[in-house]
């Protein structure tokens, strides 16, 4: 117990410090300036977050795939706040190993990883390649029609 | 075998000392009298290559150390600029960086020599467990050493070898980011990597000193696999051994010095040196030459999980190797079968390592998976099975016996195999250089450089001609932050004197201060100044040159590369070719086109040239004949510039390129001779030993 207790501060100490963690307090991004397909890239918490604003084209081949075809089943809507379904907001980060996809590149209309050619959709959901599981969406929310907030 | 020794000193200030602690007994019944077999060939050097790989990798690093900042905003410039401004740090990184490699390489030899003359089994299994600890302390100190120098191969190597834990069941995330300190890779990763980085290597001296002992225990084994019986079978350790091992230790050497003085950057990646960027992910990932095959492993299965376990289960393998190999005969030599094998599965791991450098897909995914069932069917089907089915041939009833079978010397086999691990070594190394740079440009034409080859030296008039150059052209976009107006004067530079290195300072206003009313002020540049860069940050550049910043000049020669395709690296190898990043950068400069082919799709606000990845560049053409005027008659033409302004470049990455390849000729000299001389004395001292 003592000996697990003392080794508790040297385990600790690893883990991201006071700094570190206010650092990553949520952030405000205003949206007016991503016309129709294209996005920006904001880091939070250092990592990459994508914002794309979607075309009519991108949004129903998004919403057409069967949920039987997809690796990590998930719906656009879950994906996406409703009234807002032409935003896409995704952590940039490859969910084999952690390399940034190259938006707007690949078979899907979506992104592409150079690092081990995982392929995701219009929605950041996996089709094809090694990675598990769907591009994360971070929490956020929409506090006007062109203002959100991430965190 | 090593039994309380019966060493006597003479000298009664040592008796007083031995009384109380016996090291001089310990050392000389350890390392003088201990017994070792005769029949022992140059595969059993290794040891004492990787001892001395051991000191030569502390003694460096904590010199390194003395000099590094690690953190991420200064970890990069730190290390080029122990490259440029401290006392023979050119000498030192080299050395540091060259030695993982060549620890590595003298790791492999040592293992696979392990592997065929049987040295896991009993009574040695506890000694080649200890042997596959250091390994993967190695692997783990080898890992965070390479993210020291903060170049984009590091941070996203980082990124990719971390985020294999996230693929733990449940607490994966938790994990990572205990590992980082934070949300992604970053400086407290960088910290915390740099201190560990400095203590694994104690660690790994503090375990090989476990391994040595568990070999006196036991006693070394040997080609025969019979253990030594009488007198007869060994020799003392010294100075039969100790001579040997020197012998072996100097052409080693040899083989060190080779890529420290004449291809300090053959086994690196070009990318290593961009510095690192969270926004940029390099488009071939690749690990150092050393991890490929496990590499390989991993991505060559396709769930996430499965790969990390089977990655990790390919070493953890070795440790069990004791007991799935429970045939009684110790040495390949006498097992015919194991022997054809044991070569098929050396092929197995320089294949896996070449699969390893190529990008995941299509056939290479498929030979992938093939080699690692065969890796993994190698330990779990096939020694296994072979222990009970093969027909060992009978093996000699004493080492001594062996040593008068083959004084025939048969010294044949031992040759072809040096020469076949050397081929294979090239492979694997040229695999990892074939998936550097990019494969989307046309390959630039080889130039005639004058500062290639071992006796290679910059052209002067190049370098200052290529100096106007980059002043009057380069410099309205590109930075050259790592040059200081004093480097114009530096021996083996332009070859200014100082006071034209100071004349050319003072043209330039470099911003300083505060005074002491608090105010920047703008004073004529001084010889210590650094040339300053035309945009105040990155985002500036960027923005001023419609999205894609001007990179920084200083290192671009050795930061650009491009495919080199087999046979060519192994050619590349004995030819000393380096120039890879001259070659690209001059050709670029040439490479443009008025008009895209047709069929081309030109970005708007882009340029069409030859040499370019992906053929459109944000740049406009950037040289003209007749543009910059030259007051020493030479051609002013656009390949005349490029090949001026490239030489001049060339120099910025390496300003201590000629002292490098000048000591480099002094240490061959000398380790030459060293080795012939050690040669003979080998010789002598042997000569009544066989």
């Amino acid at each position: 117990m003592g000996a697990a207790a003392a080794a508790w501060p040297f385990i600790s100490q690893m883990n991201p410090d006071a700094s570190t963690i206010a650092a990553g307090a949520p952030i405000e991004v205003d949206l007016t300036p991503i016309a129709s397909g294209q996005d920006i890239k904001v880091f939070w918490r250092g990592k990459p977050i994508y914002i794309m604003n979607r075309t009519k084209k991108q949004v129903e081949e998004a919403k057409a795939v069967p949920l039987k075809d997809l690796p990590d089943p998930q719906t656009d809507e879950q994906r996406t706040k409703p009234g807002h379904e032409q935003w896409l907001v995704v952590i940039g980060i490859c969910t084999h190993l952690g390399c940034i996809p190259i938006a707007h590149e690949g078979n899907y209309d979506g992104f592409f990883c150079p690092c081990h050619g995982s392929q995701y959709d219009s929605s950041g959901r996996i089709r094809q390649g090694p990675a598990p599981a769907n591009l994360p969406v971070p929490p956020y929310a929409f506090l006007t029609d062109t203002k959100i907030q991430i965190g | 075998m090593s039994g309380p020794s019966d060493f006597q000193p003479s000298h009664p200030a040592l008796k007083w000392i031995e009384r109380r602690l016996p090291i001089m007994g310990l050392v000389h019944s350890s390392f003088v009298a201990y017994p070792t077999p005769r029949n022992l060939n140059y595969w059993w050097t290794f040891g004492a290559i990787l001892s001395m790989m051991l000191a030569v990798q502390i003694a460096t690093g904590v010199i390194l150390a003395m000099h590094y900042t690690p953190h991420a905003d200064l970890a990069f410039r730190s290390v080029e600029l122990i490259v440029r401004d401290v006392n023979f740090g050119w000498l030192l990184r080299n050395m540091h960086a060259v030695g993982a490699s060549m620890f590595f390489f003298a790791v492999y030899v040592h293992m696979f020599r392990g592997l065929y003359y049987g040295s896991y089994k009993e009574p040695r299994e506890v000694l080649w467990i200890l042997g596959v600890i250091i390994y993967l302390l190695m692997m783990a100190t080898g890992f965070m050493g390479y993210v020291l120098p903060w170049g984009q191969m590091s941070f996203w190597g980082a990124t990719v070898i971390t985020n294999l834990f996230s693929a733990v069941p449940y607490f994966g995330e938790s994990i990572v980011t205990l590992l980082w300190g934070g949300y992604a890779v970053g400086n407290p990763t960088l910290n915390r990597f740099f201190s560990l980085h400095y203590l694994l290597p104690f660690v790994i001296a503090g375990v090989v000193v476990l391994h040595v002992w568990a070999l006196h225990v036991a006693g070394q084994n040997n080609p025969a696999g019979v253990e030594a019986k009488t007198e007869k079978d060994t020799v003392p350790f010294t100075p039969y051994a100790t001579i040997k091992d020197m012998f072996g230790v100097s052409c080693f050497m040899l083989f060190f010095a080779w890529f420290i003085f004449y291809m300090p950057n053959y086994l690196g990646d070009a990318d290593n040196y961009i510095p690192a960027n969270p926004g940029v992910t390099p488009a071939h990932i690749v690990p150092e030459w050393y991890y490929l095959p496990f590499y390989a492993i991993l991505r060559s299965i396709p769930n996430k999980l499965a790969g990390v376990v089977a990655m990790f289960g390919a070493i953890i393998i070795l440790a069990f190797l004791p007991w799935l190999d429970s045939a009684k005969t110790r040495s390949s030599k006498y097992r015919p079968l194991a022997k054809q094998f044991f070569w098929i599965f050396v092929i197995v791991c320089i294949g896996l390592g070449y699969l390893g450098a190529q990008p995941p897909e299509g056939i290479y995914v498929i030979v992938g998976r093939i080699l690692t069932v065969l890796y993994f069917a190698y330990f779990l089907i096939l020694l296994p099975l072979l222990s009970v089915i093969e027909k060992p041939r009978p093996v000699p009833n004493s080492i001594a016996d062996d040593v008068l079978a083959k004084t025939g010397g048969k010294s044949a086999p031992m040759v072809s195999t040096v020469i076949a691990l050397m081929v294979a070594g090239g492979l694997l190394v040229g695999g990892s250089l074939d998936a550097r740079a990019d494969d989307h440009g046309t390959k630039p034409p080889g130039q005639k450089w004058s500062f290639s080859g071992p006796f290679g030296k910059f052209d002067r008039g190049a370098l200052q001609r290529g100096l106007k150059v980059y002043k009057e052209v380069c410099s309205s976009c590109h930075g050259l932050s790592y040059i200081a107006f004093r480097n114009l004067a530096d021996t083996g530079g332009p070859g200014y004197s100082v006071a034209q290195a100071q004349a050319f300072a003072s043209d330039y206003k470099i911003k300083d201060g505060p005074n002491d009313q608090g105010e920047m002020f703008e004073r004529p540049g001084r010889p210590a100044d650094y040339f300053p860069s035309p945009f105040p940050n990155e985002q500036a550049a960027r923005a001023a040159n419609g999205g894609a910043a001007p990179p920084d000049l200083s290192l671009i020669t050795k930061a650009r590369s491009y495919k080199r395709g087999f046979p060519m690296f192994l050619i590349d190898f004995f030819t000393q070719y380096q120039e890879q990043g001259p070659d690209y950068v001059a050709a670029l400069l040439q490479g443009y086109e008025d008009k895209a082919p047709a069929g081309f799709n030109l970005p708007e606000g882009s340029y069409y040239n030859n040499y370019f990845p992906g053929h459109a560049i944000k740049m406009p053409k950037p040289l003209n004949d007749g543009q910059v005027t030259y007051d020493d008659g030479s051609p002013a033409t656009v390949a005349q510039y490029a090949k001026d302004v490239t030489t001049f470049l060339m120099w910025a990455a390496e300003p201590h390129m000629e002292a490098r390849k000048a000591l480099g000729l002094q240490v061959f000299v000398f380790l030459i001779l060293l080795t012939v001389l050690l040669y003979f004395t080998k010789k002598k001292v042997w000569a009544n030993a066989h």
